[in-house]
């Protein structure tokens, strides 16, 4: 499918703002949504809604059947052991704070204990562990990104003691864009016999992940930032550390059997699923994942690393601009581009772009410590996703370039 | 001194003149960059307005009756929201101040067409300045 196919499945692409054609430069918020996966919520909702599990009629066997069979989909689409060590949450932050609160109570730290946090996370990677570590008296660290926005993975096992129980980290930060070393972190962090905790939220809508070739022990992702619907997300872990974690939640699917006098609970996955689950969004993941898989054609990411090019190019000749996160070696790019111009606010900027039909974001991008780390109080950023075009890139840098003009 | 309704009303007719959303930003842009200057020393935490995007100072003086702002943000499109702000409510009474009710900035679509963003605190900027009138009445 060529990229004018693909576009043809986002109707949200021919929207118009205010008369003028959205461009939509946002999609590291959120992604927009193809017909396929809102005719699978429509499916879910108007003919096979039922709840999971319980029920021997047919919509429940059903609906049951569509939500365990996008458990496999999922635990296939990023090369997990089984199906069983997917659960299913409403997006990566609720997936950070399971695996917080289950760590936690599953008397994984104990006082003065340490975690180490990328200095690039987002807030949904940083607070669960602030708030673990003022209840159980944890450190901690932070492991520094250079002045390009690289980890300076050889202060990483400087950093690392024999207290350091975690690490978490995101597979691309949300604001820099650059393809983290997973894979060398992970080594880092075994050999010192630390978990690593990686956060797929930008990733994945934009790389071929295998789990247990990034060598992380746990991931997590959302379903709106690749297609899917929201309310949709995933915590990956290996099984034999997720059989040891307590229930996070209790109540519904979470039980094995109730009693006054002692409750068991159900074995993993569903251990971590109380209540009622997001019967008609999950199965929209499937559709979502084939998405995925479409967009990472040839022909589609030759489209992708053009456009990236070319804004780095138009960034780098640019004195007035300094764009954040440009790594030395271009390849371990994502079409993220945050920055800051000279005279500018980056939200005036971003007022002045909606106003010309490029929605962008403007601010802190909910990574404060990292606007702290380039001393800088927000940031303007474009966020492109594959169905984004050439056209569109070069658009956007005409209309930053009036917005300046009319700024200055 | 032009009464309240008067002022309002004249802001409104100015913004009338503008057909396109992105001319009355360079009217908004304009009229941030005459604002009168901010003095380094009032920027202080306690002066900020919470709920902008950007940061917004407000420094409010009371002379007999009289509400007397000054206000500076780092950002000129909000910095022109308040200069409008200011020049529909600079130097009238806290008791006719806090009887407003700052209907002009929905005439000229500022609510609709920035609010929502949560970008500017137009909101915050509006609660702030009633909350210091109805402080003084």
């Amino acid at each position: 499918m060529d990229i004018h196919q693909i576009r043809s499945q986002f109707p949200q692409l021919g929207e118009k703002v205010y008369g003028r054609q959205l461009v939509y430069l946002d999609n590291a918020a959120t992604s927009l949504r193809p017909v396929q996966v809102v005719e699978k919520w429509d499916e879910m909702s108007l003919r096979h809604n039922s709840n999971l599990h319980r029920a021997v009629h047919k919509t429940a066997v059903d609906a049951t059947e569509e939500y365990e069979s996008t458990r496999a989909a999922v635990a296939a689409f990023i090369g997990a052991a089984e199906p069983a060590e997917i659960i299913f949450t409403s997006g990566t932050t609720q997936s950070c704070n399971l695996l917080a609160s289950c760590l936690e109570n599953g008397g994984f730290f104990r006082e003065g204990d340490e975690i180490l946090i990328c200095g690039s996370e987002h807030h949904s990677n940083i607070v669960p562990w602030q708030m673990v570590a003022g209840r159980k008296g944890l450190k901690i660290k932070v492991l520094p990104v250079d002045d390009r926005g690289e980890i300076r993975i050889s202060e990483l096992p400087a950093l690392l003691s024999g207290r350091t129980r975690l690490c978490a980290v995101a597979q691309v930060s949300n604001v820099l864009g650059i393809i983290n070393p997973i894979p060398e972190i992970a080594r880092i962090c075994h050999a010192n016999g630390t978990l690593l905790f990686v956060d797929g939220a930008q990733g994945i809508p934009h790389l071929a992940t295998d789990v247990r070739q990034l060598g992380c022990d746990f991931y997590a992702f959302s379903g709106h930032k690749m297609y899917a619907a929201p309310g949709t997300g995933i915590l990956y872990g290996r099984r034999e550390l997720l059989e040891a974690f307590p229930p996070y939640m209790g109540g519904g699917e979470m039980i094995e059997s109730v009693s006054w006098e002692k409750t068991t609970y159900a074995p993993i996955p569903r251990r971590f699923e109380a209540g009622t689950q997001n019967i008609s969004g999950v199965p929209t993941l499937r559709p979502a994942m084939e998405m995925c898989k479409l967009l990472e054609s040839r022909e589609i990411s030759a489209g992708s690393d053009k456009i990236r090019t070319f804004l780095l190019d138009f960034f780098a000749s640019r004195p007035d601009i300094t764009l954040y996160g440009n790594p030395a070696d271009p390849a371990r790019k994502l079409p993220i581009f945050s920055i800051t111009v000279e005279g500018a606010h980056h939200e005036d900027l971003a007022l002045i772009l909606d106003k010309m039909g490029i929605a962008t974001r403007s601010g802190q991008m909910c990574a404060e410590p990292l606007m702290d780390r380039f001393g800088v109080t927000g940031m303007l950023r474009a966020s492109f996703a594959p169905y984004n075009t050439m056209e569109e890139a070069v658009y956007f840098t005409e209309c930053l370039q009036k917005a300046i003009d009319m700024l200055k | 001194m032009s009464s309240l309704a008067e002022t309002k009303a004249a802001v409104v007719e100015e913004f009338s003149m503008f057909d396109e959303w992105l001319d009355k930003y360079e009217y908004l842009i304009e009229l941030g960059k005459s604002l009168e200057v901010f003095p380094v020393e009032l920027k202080t935490d306690d002066r900020l307005i919470k709920g902008c995007q950007s940061r917004v100072w407000l420094d409010t003086r009371v002379q007999d009756g009289i509400l007397r702002f000054r206000a500076d943000s780092d950002a000129i499109i909000t910095k022109g929201i308040i200069s409008l702000l200011i020049r529909v409510y600079d130097g009238r009474s806290a008791a006719e101040i806090a009887a407003d009710n700052f209907d002009f900035v929905e005439k000229i679509g500022l609510r609709e067409n920035l609010s929502p963003t949560r970008a500017n605190g137009l909101n915050s900027m509006i609660e702030t300045i009633r909350k210091e009138a109805e402080r003084n009445v």
